[in-house]
């Protein structure tokens, strides 16, 4: 598809050693009453394009605001950004104007929420819904924009488009919004695909065909899909490489392979120690013990150290940096030695 | 697990419709929503019969019937060989007290005005000869105790405990009349992955100690594999197939069964390129009008016309060890790659 409006990012051109999209270093606090709530504290990955990078972590962990962060759709006040980077083909979104991001939201970084019923405006069709993409992005007349939500509407394979196309969110199942969530996202052709959850709300066979379009609309385009989700088995099937973020932070991240053969964090070990299988009938459960972490009131040192089996004195007291395993895996744990030769403490 | 083989709950052909009006001054019966359509199954004393099946196939109504919050439209429900339709006064009061609930939602299932130790302790004061007065604060400690939960926070209210904590208070106020039968309509689905696994854990440990039968209903086909000895498989209102958890999950006979199987994602990447998936079309048809014969004809792969005319019993087929109801059940492993 032909950019006009779009290319107003400077020195667009070939990628070189830049991803498409880097998180670098970000932080983002929300100033509350009952005080400073550090959401994300140093957050940094990466996506290139057609690659699939797995989000993984407790809930309140931070995967969300993230996002959002990319996105520029955190509300500012209360949100503040007080460090870091999103860099889109190398240039920093953070320091766009408020029109050129625009520019960028929606047409070349896109979004899918977990929620398609709530997301999407329960008076208007589907077709008005899809349509106004290209009537607002594109400048487009009524009626080709119209012809334009019948063929997205084919894309993500749901029948009877053409009559389908003047129903309303309600006539639709959970498992069909959705696709109409993905359909308005993928509309303008965007280079990278955030998808927030896109599942978690729908039955595993709507699941399987939700995904699986997914990866088919990626082989296509060559997007970049950053896949949030809690869900251990979704990203062994589908994720390239994984970042597992835990109280604001990226704990490990590695490609999936070496992350589900031997983790290199305690959190990363704990949470695929604990979950059942569906191909075994299990022993008993390895469980994380304690709770998730308050943000208002972080543990010192490393954030995991109360409720993790590896722990020792200095971790009470040195904040782990991401240390780098080889050239792709990093683990943020100072003994990520004994995690990855297996030994619990 | 330690079940022998006493027989705890016997249900046999329930049926449960939901009466499906038109008007607004003159309510008409135009049909009905048959949410439970016919089901039928034994559990035993310290067994875990899991119930799976898609959005809407009847199981959170199963469970209300089976703990008589809704009245079955026919078919009985049998607890210690007594019909629970039957029983009257004291007797059905003893009856209810032994099948308890715990719920799906471990935020909006307790009232918030009241605190853990009045939540725990409120079915006291329905069966009163339960727990005498004086006691009662002591059994609601005991209780938070083997829930894994801090005796001294009787006084604390809901809001004060974490996802996890909640659902514990869920599964104390369950023990509290001391029942034989526990009805879990997914239990930890609401919760972390990190937090589901001590919940599990909890169930296991207090189904030994107390030699309690669950009933264990969750769309999360893995955590249903890992606590059940025996599972049932739901679709519009109808078990299609029930057998031992190594009979369902590694040899399913029905064609449901095992789309449903395929479509659950192996917590490992190894192999995934050579796994089978078997993506079934669109969605399951209205429970108020289902299909002639078997109910699976319009997703199924293998559907011939014999399919649309007789309904296929749940029963033992030929080449199987357990019940499937399909005129072609077949074992076939979708689970493992080969
Ligand atoms: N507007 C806000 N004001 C204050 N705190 C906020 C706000 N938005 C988010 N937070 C906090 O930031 C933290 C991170 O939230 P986030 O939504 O990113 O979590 P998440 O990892 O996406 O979790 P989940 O898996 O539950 O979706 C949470 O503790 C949340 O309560
Ligand atoms: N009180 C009611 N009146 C009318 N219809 C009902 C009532 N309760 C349930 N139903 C219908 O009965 C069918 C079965 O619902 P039920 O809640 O038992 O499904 P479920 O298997 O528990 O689904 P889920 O996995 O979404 O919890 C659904 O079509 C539902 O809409
Ligand atoms: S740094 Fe210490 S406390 Fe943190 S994860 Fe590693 S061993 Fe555990
Ligand atoms: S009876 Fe026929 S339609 Fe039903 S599951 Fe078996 S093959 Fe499919
Ligand atoms: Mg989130
Ligand atoms: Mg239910």
């Amino acid at each position: 598809m032909k950019r006009t409006s779009t290319d107003v990012l400077p020195g667009e051109g070939a990628l070189g050693d830049e991803p498409l999209l880097a998180v670098d270093n970000l932080h983002v606090e929300f100033h509350t009453r009952a005080g400073t709530v550090r959401a994300v504290n140093g957050v940094s990955y990466t996506v290139a394009p057609g690659e699939t990078l797995a989000v993984l972590g407790e809930s309140g962990s931070g995967k969300s605001v993230t996002a959002q962060a990319i996105m520029g759709i955190l509300d500012m006040p209360p949100a503040v950004i007080p460090k870091g980077e999103i860099r889109f083909k190398g240039t920093d979104l953070l320091k766009l104007s408020e029109e050129a991001r625009t520019q960028v939201r929606g047409q070349r970084i896109a979004m899918i929420f977990q929620d398609a019923l709530s997301a999407l405006n329960p008076v208007f069709t589907v077709g008005w819904q899809i349509s106004e993409m290209f009537r607002v992005h594109r400048g487009m007349s009524k009626a080709d924009a119209m012809k334009k939500a019948v063929e997205l509407m084919d894309r993500v394979r749901i029948p009877a488009a053409r009559q389908r196309v003047h129903d309303y969110p309600h006539q639709f199942s959970g498992g069909m919004r959705q696709r109409i969530m993905i359909a308005m996202s993928i509309a303008l052709d965007p280079e990278v695909l955030i998808a927030d959850e896109p599942t978690t709300a729908l039955d595993v066979t709507v699941q399987a065909q939700i995904m699986e379009l997914l990866a088919e609309l990626q082989r296509e385009s060559q997007m970049g899909l950053i896949l949030i989700t809690h869900d251990l088995g979704v990203v062994a099937d589908v994720a390239d490489k994984i970042a597992v973020m835990y109280a604001g932070r990226i704990v490990e991240n590695a490609p999936v392979y070496d992350i589900y053969k031997a983790p290199a964090h305690p959190y990363t070990k704990g949470l695929l120690d604990s979950i059942p299988r569906v191909d075994q009938k299990g022993q008993d459960l390895y469980a994380i013990k304690g709770l998730p972490p308050n943000l208002l009131d972080l543990p010192t040192g490393c954030s995991f150290h109360p409720r993790c089996p590896y722990r020792q004195d200095n971790c009470v007291t040195d904040v782990p940096p991401l240390y780098e395993i080889s050239g792709t895996r990093g683990s943020a744990c100072h003994y990520w030695r004994e995690v990855l030769d297996g030994e619990r403490q | 697990m330690a079940s022998g083989s006493e027989r705890i709950l016997e249900v046999r052909d329930l049926v449960k419709h939901f009466p499906l009006t038109q008007g607004i001054v003159f309510k008409k019966q135009i049909g009905a929503i048959k949410a439970v359509d016919g089901v039928s199954f034994d559990l035993n004393r310290g067994e875990t019969l899991g119930i799976v099946g898609e959005s809407g196939c009847g199981k959170s109504t199963l469970a209300k019937v089976l703990m008589a919050l809704e009245r079955p439209t026919s078919g009985s429900v049998v607890i210690n060989g007594r019909d629970i339709a039957k029983a009257k006064g004291g007797e059905l009061k003893r009856m209810r007290r032994n099948i308890q609930m715990v719920m799906q939602d471990p935020y909006t299932s307790l009232n918030p005005r009241m605190t853990v130790g009045d939540i725990i302790g409120e079915p006291y004061e329905i069966h009163t000869d339960v727990a005498p007065k004086g006691d009662r604060r002591k059994r609601v400690q005991d209780l938070l105790e083997v829930v894994g939960l801090n005796p001294d926070h009787i006084n604390r209210y809901p809001h004060q405990f974490s996802g996890g904590q909640r659902q514990r208070i869920g599964i104390a106020r369950g023990l509290a009349l001391q029942p034989e039968i526990i009805v879990c309509d997914e239990p930890v689905s609401a919760l972390d992955v990190s937090i589901q696994a001590q919940v599990i854990n909890l169930l296991e440990r207090l189904q030994n100690e107390f030699n309690l039968a669950y009933i264990f209903i969750a769309h999360d086909l893995s955590v249903v594999r890992h606590i059940s000895d025996r599972v049932g498989v739901m679709y519009l209102g109808k078990f299609v197939e029930l057998g031992k958890d190594a009979e369902i999950y590694d040899r399913p006979a029905h064609p449901y069964t095992q789309a449903l199987l395929s479509a659950v994602p192996v917590p490992d990447p190894e192999g995934r390129e050579q796994r089978e998936r078997i993506i079934l079309q669109g969605d399951p048809p209205s429970p108020a009008n289902p299909p002639s014969g078997c109910r699976f004809r319009t997703r199924c792969w293998k559907a011939q016309e014999i399919c649309a005319e007789e309904e296929p019993l749940l029963q033992i087929r030929p080449g199987t060890t357990h019940e499937s109801a399909c005129h072609f059940a077949e074992t076939h492993d979708v689970v493992h790659v080969s």
